[in-house]
């Protein structure tokens, strides 16, 4: 039999530190720590956003941060202090997800008469990039 | 009540005489009423010059100037009429979307316009005749009265100033409003 290569996986892991999203509850939205794992099921998050809680695994989404070196169980002026230096928000602000999601909301706040300027402007860039397309074509 | 005299005595006798007789069964008394009627209150959102959704009937869609409230939840909207063919027309509060969207309404007399105003005046014939024209009725289209038309062009002809103040509303309220692929009407703003 051939040696087979053991490789850990890349996917984010539920780790002391690692920055989560919420995704349900009245802090939808925000970003927190994790500072200690519970059970299977639940960990204890804490941030300068939020109350330190016990959330489901399944109400939030792992990101891609870890606070580094953030110790376990830490108080709230230890994450805060760590969240600080591992510039987690400022991170977070300038990541894909933050726009689209900034985007979305600005979308669904538009009142009837924004949306039919958006649906103006949408026709106006539709027509000129088909003018360029067609002239394009025409030329090759 | 009058009273007679007789000779040194006088009597009283009442104008409305007492039944001789009581009714063998009991009569039923009206129910009377505790309630007053109040006059109908509209939404915060329907303050008269907002921009309105028309939900129900043939101008389904349009969006149209809220001009003033009428009588029992009623508003009295037009177009313009010059820019989406809704004319001045009476429309249920219920019926319709208000939008966040206003103008300032110029200064117009609106008194004239009341249900009055819209009801046709009511026909002198007779039944028979009635059920005999009915049918040539149908067919004929009756012309609008002629104060109509002049009116709206007078309504049309103010609002159009303000509404040109604005850029792309009169365009916007040229086109219908109508829900495509994924729009949830109840968490949409307006």
């Amino acid at each position: 039999m051939s040696q087979t290569e053991v490789v850990s996986s890349q996917w984010p892991q539920v780790e002391t530190g690692r920055v989560v999203l919420i995704n349900d509850g009245k802090d939808e939205g925000k970003l927190a720590a994790v500072v200690q794992i519970i059970d299977h099921k639940r960990i204890l998050v804490d941030s300068p956003h939020i109350e330190r809680q016990a959330v489901q695994l399944s109400h939030v989404s792992l990101t891609s941060q870890v606070v580094t070196k953030l110790p376990r169980a830490a108080r709230s002026g230890v994450v805060e202090k760590y969240w600080k230096e591992a510039n987690v928000d400022d991170k977070a602000a300038s990541s894909t997800w933050h726009k689209k999601r900034a985007s979305r909301e600005k979308k669904r706040a538009l009142t009837d008469f924004e949306r039919f300027k958006v649906m103006v402007l949408k026709k106006q860039r539709r027509f000129e990039v088909r003018k360029a397309v067609a002239k394009a074509r025409k030329s090759s | 009540m009058s009273t007679k005299t007789f000779g040194s005595g006088s009597r009283d006798i009442p104008a409305n005489k007492a039944s001789k007789w009581y009714p063998t069964t009991d009569v039923s008394q009206p129910k009377k009423a505790r309630k007053t009627q109040h006059p109908t209150k509209l939404r915060s959102s329907l303050v008269p010059g907002t921009i309105l959704i028309i939900l129900a009937g043939r101008f389904r869609g349009k969006r149209v100037v809220y001009l003033k409230p009428l009588d029992g939840g009623v508003l009295l909207v037009t177009g313009p009429f010059k820019l989406n063919g809704v004319p001045l027309r009476r429309v249920n509060a219920r019926y319709v979307i208000a939008t966040s969207t206003k103008i300032d309404l110029p200064d117009l007399d609106l008194g004239k316009f009341d249900d009055k105003y819209f009801t046709a005046d009511a026909k002198e014939s007779s039944e028979e005749d009635q059920f005999f024209d009915a049918a040539k009725a149908a067919k004929e289209k009756k012309p609008l009265p002629e104060n109509r038309t002049a009116d709206q062009s007078e309504v049309d002809k103010a609002l159009l100033s303000v509404i040109k103040q604005t850029p792309q509303l009169t365009s916007y309220l040229k086109t219908t409003f109508s829900l495509s692929k994924g729009d949830r009407p109840h968490l949409m703003k307006w």
